[in-house]
């Protein structure tokens, strides 16, 4: 069984490192993605709300607006016009005379935060002249660790390790068994289970390699932070990756075809890059879905990256994740191992 | 007189309503080589594939090597090798990391070097399966069927799609198995390829068994020394030709005919090419492409189901 497994997981490594695509969508694809996503969130100062005003509004607050440097203003003639305006999103609300002597009226869109921050904006800035001084005082964060981007990376290296490990097994093991070399593997008398087996430790192997450059180039060029210790963050990585494992060789245990699983892949991964956190904080569901968010391997593995990297968490911290991770990657193994479709 | 290799009585394999294999009964000795004979469709890798533990019986026993699969799996295949119809190698692999994984499933691997040299490969040892051709897969194949010094071969149509030559090589191989005294079942739709390699050959037909024995028992079955073929010539239309024409030429068996071929079984060439001539000859009836040919498997099958043994 050890010597067998050996070759087995050597056999996937080099069939790996001869695949030049799957090399790039492992290594190049994720730091390009971080490169791009580091830049669209670079911080780029405060961006002014976009409003639009009603010509018939009283010269005072279109004064009073138009002093704003946190507002742009855009002054419509035709109210239909800026209603379209507001309703297409160019504007974030529309600024129109209240009747008679009620205060102006402020159009916007609830569902829309920019709409709410530029309400907001608006009250201050109408309110600004009847106030003596400032009401409160403003600091902006700049502590490493608070930033999106710090948020967004250990999302990332969370769905790397998920897409790696589902992709890479899937389609080679559909390969294989359109090949028909699963069957030919029957007649042998190696251990199925040591095949299987082999599945998760090559696994172990392109993590270490994937997700060191991936850290690398976080913590050099994105000032990414890793409070934690390191050795924590290696475990749990490995985790994760036995995790995906395991749900791979699930998911490619009977299809036959490179749709089906392609489809089945996308099923699969479809919930975790919406529900795990990746892009932003699951916590935005209703608090019924939260249970159903925290089950998923993913979110498990997202929450325990940030907990060690931005809180600095120890193993205590996160070992309910880590029990998600095993029991993930366990019973997936499992039933692949008993549901397995060898032709 | 020692146990048979490989032992099977009372075979059946259905797919849904296709009985592929129909009650099927075959014995192996030990050091012989037996040729499973068909047409496509016959249910030739059905029956070999519930021999290697691949599938299993709607009915029947079978004994390998004196274990059965439903107790001794591990230990059959051990000590078997086996050759699937349709195994692709992986292309990205060379030939000696192919063995090496093959190696690592056995208890006693032999050197890889060895079988490589055993298949003629030596010099693509370090070359991706990708750049090798036909035959050289195929023999790659064979090697990696050979690398745990198997007592018994399964060869599952091993010359398929392969150019003369190529063939020719893999024949060597199975040969230099054979008289190292191991056992080997064959399928094939090659009849030459039954008729070289084989001990004993049974042709199948639509599951069952048509006809066993030797390749040379089988052909003294047929009662006819040759078969005499001829083309009707294509000006004269065949419908014109009195019924019968050829039907009672002395030496000659049952005449059949397939478009403008026609051709018979017969007993003393002689005797019957003369007399054909001369019925030929008394009704002006030209014969195109007359020839005649030593019995062969192929002509038994014709003459046993009617078809050809390479019709799909
Ligand atoms: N997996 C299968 N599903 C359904 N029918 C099959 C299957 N395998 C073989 N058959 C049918 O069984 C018969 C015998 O097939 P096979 O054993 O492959 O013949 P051969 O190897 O002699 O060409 C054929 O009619 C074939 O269509
Ligand atoms: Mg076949």
């Amino acid at each position: 069984m050890g010597r067998t497994l050996w070759e087995l997981t050597r056999l996937r490594l080099l069939l790996f490192l001869r695949e030049p695509e799957v090399l790039f969508w492992v290594f190049a694809f994720p730091i390009i993605m971080a490169l791009v996503l580091a830049f669209a969130f670079k911080d780029r100062g405060v961006e002014p709300s976009k409003i639009g005003v009603l010509a018939s509004a009283p010269d005072a607050v279109r004064k009073a607006l138009a002093a704003s440097d946190e507002l742009e203003v855009e002054t419509y003639d035709d109210r239909e016009v800026a209603e379209h305006a507001l309703a297409r999103g160019r504007i974030d609300v529309l600024v129109s005379p209240g009747a008679a002597s009620e205060p102006p009226l402020v159009h916007l869109d609830e569902n829309r935060t920019e709409s709410v921050t530029a309400r907001l904006r608006v009250r201050d800035a109408l309110q600004a002249p009847l106030r003596s001084g400032p009401v409160t005082e403003e600091r902006p964060v700049a502590a490493v660790g608070s930033r999106y981007i710090d948020f967004l990376f250990p999302g990332l290296l969370g769905m790397n390790i998920m897409g790696t490990g589902l992709w890479g097994i899937g389609f080679y093991l559909v390969d294989q068994r359109q090949k028909k070399l699963l069957r030919r593997m029957l007649v042998t008398p190696m251990p199925r289970a040591a095949y299987l087996l082999s599945f998760i430790t090559s696994r172990f192997v392109l993590l270490a390699a994937e997700v060191l450059a991936l850290l690398a180039f976080g913590l050099w060029m994105l000032d990414v932070p890793l409070d934690g210790s390191i050795v924590l963050f290696g475990l749990l990585t490995i985790f994760g990756a036995a995790s995906f494992a395991g749900l791979g060789l699930l998911v490619a245990s009977r299809a036959r075809h490179i749709e089906t699983i392609s489809n089945l892949m996308n099923l699969v991964m479809m919930p975790m890059w919406l529900g795990s956190g990746v892009f932003f904080s699951y916590e935005r569901f209703p608090e019924a879905m939260h249970p159903f968010c925290r089950a998923l391997p993913l979110t498990a593995l997202n929450d325990a990256l940030r907990a060690v990297m931005l809180d600095g968490a120890g193993a205590n911290d996160i070992a309910p994740e880590l029990g998600v991770l095993l029991a993930w990657g366990v019973v997936c193994y499992a039933v692949a191992l008993k549901v397995f479709r060898w032709e | 007189m020692s146990a048979p290799a490989v032992s099977a009585k009372g075979l059946v394999r259905r797919f849904g309503t296709v009985v592929a294999v129909d009650g099927l009964d075959l014995e192996i000795d030990a050091g012989t080589c037996l040729g499973l004979l068909g047409p496509n469709g016959a249910g030739k890798t059905t029956t070999i594939e519930m021999l290697e533990g691949l599938r299993r019986p709607d009915a029947g026993e079978i004994e390998i090597l004196g274990m059965g699969w439903d107790r001794d799996g591990p230990r059959i295949r051990q000590r078997i090798g086996v050759q699937l119809q349709e195994t692709m190698l992986q292309e990205k692999l060379t030939c000696d990391e192919t063995l090496r994984v093959f190696a690592s499933f056995y208890a006693h691997p032999r050197p890889r070097d060895e079988v490589m040299d055993i298949v003629g490969l030596v010099e693509k040892k370090g070359a991706r399966v990708g750049t090798l051709s036909g035959g050289q897969k195929q023999r790659l194949a064979l090697g990696c069927a050979l690398i745990n010094r198997p007592d018994l071969l399964f060869l599952d149509e091993p010359s398929t799609g392969l150019d003369p030559q190529a063939r020719r090589r893999v024949w060597e191989v199975v040969e230099a198995f054979t008289s190292d005294g191991g056992t080997v079942l064959l399928t094939t739709h090659y009849m030459e390829e039954a008729e070289r390699l084989s001990d004993r050959v049974i042709i199948i037909d639509q599951g069952r068994i048509i006809a066993e024995g030797s390749p040379q028992q089988i052909i003294d079955g047929l009662d006819a020394e040759a078969i005499v073929e001829f083309r009707i010539a294509s000006d004269r239309n065949g419908a014109d030709l009195p019924d019968g024409l050829f039907d009672d030429l002395p030496g000659a068996g049952s005449v059949r005919r397939s478009g403008d071929v026609v051709s018979f079984e017969v007993t003393d060439v002689q005797a019957a090419v003369f007399a054909l001539l001369q019925r030929a000859k008394e009704h002006d009836v030209a014969l195109d492409d007359l020839r005649t040919h030593r019995t062969t498997l192929e002509d038994v099958f014709v003459s046993l189901t009617g078809r050809q043994l390479r019709d799909g």
